[in-house]
């Protein structure tokens, strides 16, 4: 369909996309999981109360959340070249891509850890767990399945975050489609770079429900 | 082996209810021992405190010499790894399979890997289970479930196993079934069970003493024989109305055919134990010509000791029924005037 220089251009564009996207994903777990974690422990008749605490992580969370990701990625471009050296680039749109996600991974994985039946929590409690043991031998487990759907959930809005990327020269498809498809006028490789963004989130989005389906002992 | 002292509960909030209002009771090593109550009079605010699930406002709680009330929190968990403790929901991790949640506990006491596998084996021997080992919660009935949450309370070998309804989400025959577990599991190992339940059968079945509870106060207490064939209480004579009190049609007792000066009394008449077996109605009938007329009956088992019931209708010449009357009381037997026509 296309010339072999247009399909390796959508082929590096494609993995670029991937790269971005899994890092964020990986280094927002790290952060957002914790957190989430925190969120829910900390709330009230928890296991490790403490609403003070609880009070600001939930509200710097919803400040994070409430930043829309265009802004937030102009905003932080001092930070961004403090970690990743540079400001332009794939690596350096990991950045924004990474702190936009971690806000949204922790509210993701508290709503998954509060499902968890409060009656198991107390029959660990019970049975003597500390506080670091239910979290990693009850909460975390048992919120599995839906904790899978979270991850899903987050790659998939970064797939979409990372086009957006794109704007400040961060490469991937969504680079790809503004610099040809919108400014050379190529609808074609605009259609192609959107195909392979539905295939994308198509893939990831069947493979994470399989998964949770998966750990899903309920 | 397990005394309550001057134990209050408060919850507060809109409005403040007061769960427990001083609960002094002292439960013996190897007893079952069961507190019985409606829904809302405290019990199990009551159970949830003995391991501080729940802590008392007031008040203080020991568990084998040791005053769990004023333990630190590390000393509570490993204080909490000796008391087992089985759930109306059962509370099963649904992430992991009958013998993973059995080795919960087991982990969290650091056995190794070979020790956890062949207690696991044990447990689920135990429980009769073992085919069950690799099915996980969903997979299971709620009798099963329950069998699985027995194991996991009994894995780490405590003293006291505490139930908080632990048959009140199962059917009739498998609560007799899981009662049944628990009563060859008390005599086996020695365990001290406290159950709490609203259903008086769970308690007939297995218990050997028995607390009512209401309004958050204990109102009676002592073995289960003495508390359930002779009440004090209007709780609990209120309680027993439903399973164990007879109700005669009002017609029966009003029936007016006395004559002549003759006599005519209802007796309740309550065997327990070996008094169940002695012929004493026709005794008495041979003794004093009076007219015996026998209006309710039944026969019960209460744990291990039979009881019995009778309502008794006798008439004849005045003196000679209150001879008989006589008589009835100087044997083994409860006489009680159930009424006096």
């Amino acid at each position: 369909m296309f010339d072999s220089m247009t399909n390796q251009m959508l082929w590096d564009a494609t993995k670029e996309t991937l790269y971005m996207v899994a890092i964020s994903v990986g280094i927002a777990h790290i952060i957002g999981l914790p957190l989430g974690v925190l969120l829910t422990t900390t709330d009230k008749g928890h296991i490790l109360q403490n609403l003070p605490l609880n009070k600001v992580i939930g509200a710097v969370v919803n400040v994070g959340r409430s930043i829309p990701f265009i802004i937030l990625m102009v905003a932080i471009i001092p930070f961004t070249r403090m970690v990743a050296g540079t400001s332009i680039g794939t690596t350096a749109a990991i950045v924004p891509l990474t702190v936009a996600a971690i806000p949204f991974v922790a509210r993701l994985v508290e709503s998954a850890l509060k499902e968890v039946d409060s009656g198991v929590i107390e029959a660990a409690q019970a049975m003597g767990s500390t506080p670091a043991e239910i979290i990693r031998k009850v909460l975390l487990p048992e919120a599995m399945p839906s904790l899978v759907l979270g991850f899903t959930l987050t790659a998939v809005s970064l797939v979409g975050f990372s086009a957006m990327a794109g704007a400040i020269g961060g490469g991937g498809l969504g680079d790809l489609a503004i610099r040809f498809g919108y400014q050379r006028f190529r609808g074609d490789i605009m259609l192609q770079t959107v195909v392979i963004l539905v295939v994308l989130v198509q893939g990831v989005q069947t493979l994470g429900d399989w998964v949770s389906r998966r750990v899903n002992k309920r | 082996m397990i005394r309550l002292r001057g134990l209050y509960k408060t919850f507060e909030g809109k409005n403040q209810v007061h769960a427990l209002r001083g609960i002094d009771l002292d439960i013996p090593k190897g007893q079952v021992f069961g507190v019985i109550g409606q829904s809302g009079a405290g019990k199990s605010t009551l159970v949830r405190c003995i391991n501080l699930l729940e802590r008392p406002t007031s008040g203080q709680i020991w568990v084998d010499d040791t005053e769990v009330t004023s333990l630190s929190s590390r000393q509570l968990r490993s204080a909490r790894k000796r008391m087992g403790m089985i759930f109306q929901h059962f509370n099963l991790l649904s992430s992991r399979t009958a013998a993973g949640n059995i080795a919960y506990p087991l982990e969290l006491a650091g056995a190794d890997k070979t020790e956890t596998k062949t207690r696991v084996e044990e447990m689920l021997k135990l429980v009769g289970l073992e085919d069950k080992a690799h099915a996980y919660p969903a997979q299971l009935s709620g009798g099963q479930k329950q069998r699985v949450g027995i194991a996991r309370a009994l894995a780490n070998e405590p003293q006291v196993l505490l139930c908080d309804e632990a048959t009140s989400a199962l059917d009739p025959e498998t609560t007799k079934s899981v009662l049944q577990l628990l009563k060859e599991i008390n005599q086996q190992m020695g365990l001290t069970i406290v159950l709490i339940t609203h259903e008086m059968p769970v308690i007939q079945e297995i218990c050997d003493m028995v607390a009512v509870l209401e309004h958050g106060i204990i109102q009676e207490e002592g073995r289960v024989i003495d508390v359930f064939t002779k009440p004090k209480s209007q709780a609990t004579r209120r309680m027993l109305q439903d399973t164990m009190e007879v109700r005669i049609p009002p017609d029966l007792l009003q029936r007016p055919e006395k004559s002549n000066g003759d006599c005519r009394r209802i007796l309740k008449l309550s065997f327990v134990g070996p008094g169940a077996h002695e012929p004493l109605i026709s005794d008495m009938v041979k003794r004093h010509p009076v007219n015996a007329n026998i209006l309710f009956g039944r026969i019960d088992q209460m744990k291990d000791i039979p009881f019995g019931m009778l309502l008794l209708e006798i008439s004849g010449e005045a003196d000679l029924v209150d001879q008989a009357v006589n008589y009835l009381q100087s044997q083994d037997v409860e006489v009680e005037v159930f009424q006096d026509v």
